[in-house]
């Protein structure tokens, strides 16, 4: 199986990488039009701010790339948020994959929202294996809203936000599954499967 | 619901663990890898790297460290020590470091922080801040603690905040080593006062003292090295009794 991490300006892409390296799959951090078209999965994983990021893929094309995928593909962090429609962050125009809106949390709380939380009305084979009392890494300050259509599994910190979402062949998750222990494990896991 | 984290802290030089380890099973207690793996493996929420060494030309083997943690273990994790530049956290992030944690460089330099954040976003920028108290004041210490500033901690921590640190470390010098708990009441203080995480650092000796600083100190994490180096409390105990004592924690 070939899996293409997509490379663009997001950290800590790497995690990524290594995180496949364990799960014994060959991954390749790539921005080749033609490599991730061929790729059996692809992952586009995210750490950074929206709008620089976004800007970055349209002046290489890869905004038009990755709405004409059709493999199994996985968007991590800043890559569930740029998935969405908008986002606040910096006012910016996102893919529009999914039909939502990327919000910031209120100052109601501590924000960034650091640390474990767990996942709530988990619904999609993506998610086989776990339950409720799965935790995973958070590090955001933005969240996607819910949307009953497209949300697989929601997170409660200050609002419900979209924990995962997912669309036709397109998946993905707020959190750091890649750091986010054996639960983490399991969900890029079954991702692999699909 | 977002819960309490538990942090070992592995203090490193020239790429070994330093402090002494006590681990039935281990192989190589001076391996922070197989240490780190052992960790995670046992339910701790992060880890921290301390490079106590930090000097320019042992640079080299704490990024080689970095690249094997982050290829062996599946938990955030920061590193810390002799951080001075951008240059410097573009290296270690580079190798898959999650978090880096400058303390000294920021006390000379506070513009560092914002330069930092901006370039690689607040959430991997960790601020340690060493206190002590002097006359009843809290002061900034520097250089692990031993150099004094004039400048108040509470002040500090407001302005590394607003200069865009993503987290803060907070070790009580007067209560580091002492294991008679943490400090509370200026945890709290400052956890109250700020809208960013608070890990509470320095003075760990029992169960009750994780509690504690959970409750009455209002930290977001707290951090411990010996006590769990030398298996004085494992993980699982103290995840288990912050449980039944209403402190959720990941299990």
């Amino acid at each position: 199986m070939e899996v293409a991490v997509i490379k663009y300006n997001a950290g800590n892409v790497q995690s990524v990488l290594y995180a496949m390296e364990r799960l014994g799959v060959n991954a390749t951090l790539t921005d080749d039009v033609e490599q991730i078209k061929k790729a059996d999965k692809v992952i586009f994983p995210g750490q950074g701010e929206a709008k620089s990021a976004m800007k970055y893929l349209r002046e290489r094309k890869l905004d038009q790339l990755i709405k004409e995928l059709k493999q199994p593909f996985f968007g991590i962090c800043l890559g569930q948020q740029l998935l969405c429609e908008y986002s606040e962050e910096n006012d910016t125009e996102c893919l529009g994959i999914f039909p939502i809106q990327v919000k910031k949390f209120p100052p109601l709380d501590k924000v960034p929202h650091v640390g474990w939380n767990n996942l709530e009305n988990l619904r999609s084979p993506l998610l086989e294996g776990l339950d409720d009392s799965a935790y995973v890494y958070y590090v955001h300050s933005y969240y996607a809203e819910v949307d009953p259509k497209y949300t697989i599994a929601s997170t409660h910190y200050l609002e419900d936000f979209s924990a995962l979402l997912h669309k036709d062949n397109y998946y993905a998750m707020q959190a750091h599954p890649e750091k986010s222990s054996v639960s983490g494990e399991k969900i890029l896991t079954n991702f692999l499967n699909l | 619901m977002l819960t309490k984290r538990i942090i070992p802290c592995l203090d490193i030089k020239e790429g070994r663990t330093v402090k002494g380890v006590n681990f039935v099973d281990l192989r190589d207690a001076g391996d922070p890898v197989e240490l780190a793996k052992i960790y995670s493996d046992e339910g701790a929420d992060e880890l921290v790297f301390l490079d106590i060494t930090a000097t320019v030309d042992k640079r080299k083997t704490l990024v080689d460290l970095v690249t094997r943690v982050a290829k062996t273990i599946n938990i955030p994790f920061t590193v810390g020590g002799g951080i001075s530049t951008v240059e410097d956290v573009k290296v270690l992030l580079n190798a898959g470091a999650d978090k880096i944690s400058i303390n000294s460089a920021a006390v000379k330099r506070p513009e560092v922080i914002n330069e930092m954040a901006a370039e690689f976003g607040s959430q991997c920028i960790v601020v340690a801040i060493d206190t002590r108290s002097v006359d009843g004041v809290d002061f900034v210490h520097t250089h692990g603690g031993r150099m004094p500033t004039l400048i108040k901690t509470q002040g500090w921590a407001k302005e590394v905040a607003e200069r865009g640190a993503g987290e803060i470390l907070l070790t009580s010098m007067d209560h580091d080593g002492t294991k008679a708990g943490f400090a509370n009441d200026l945890t709290s203080e400052i956890s109250s006062e700020l809208s960013i995480p608070v890990i509470a650092s320095g003075g760990a000796g029992n169960m009750i003292h994780f509690k504690d600083v959970f409750t009455a100190g209002k930290a977001d994490a707290a951090l411990a090295a010996s006590i769990f180096h030398f298996k004085e409390i494992a993980i699982p105990d103290l995840k288990g009794y912050l449980d039944k004592e209403g402190v959720s924690t990941r299990v």
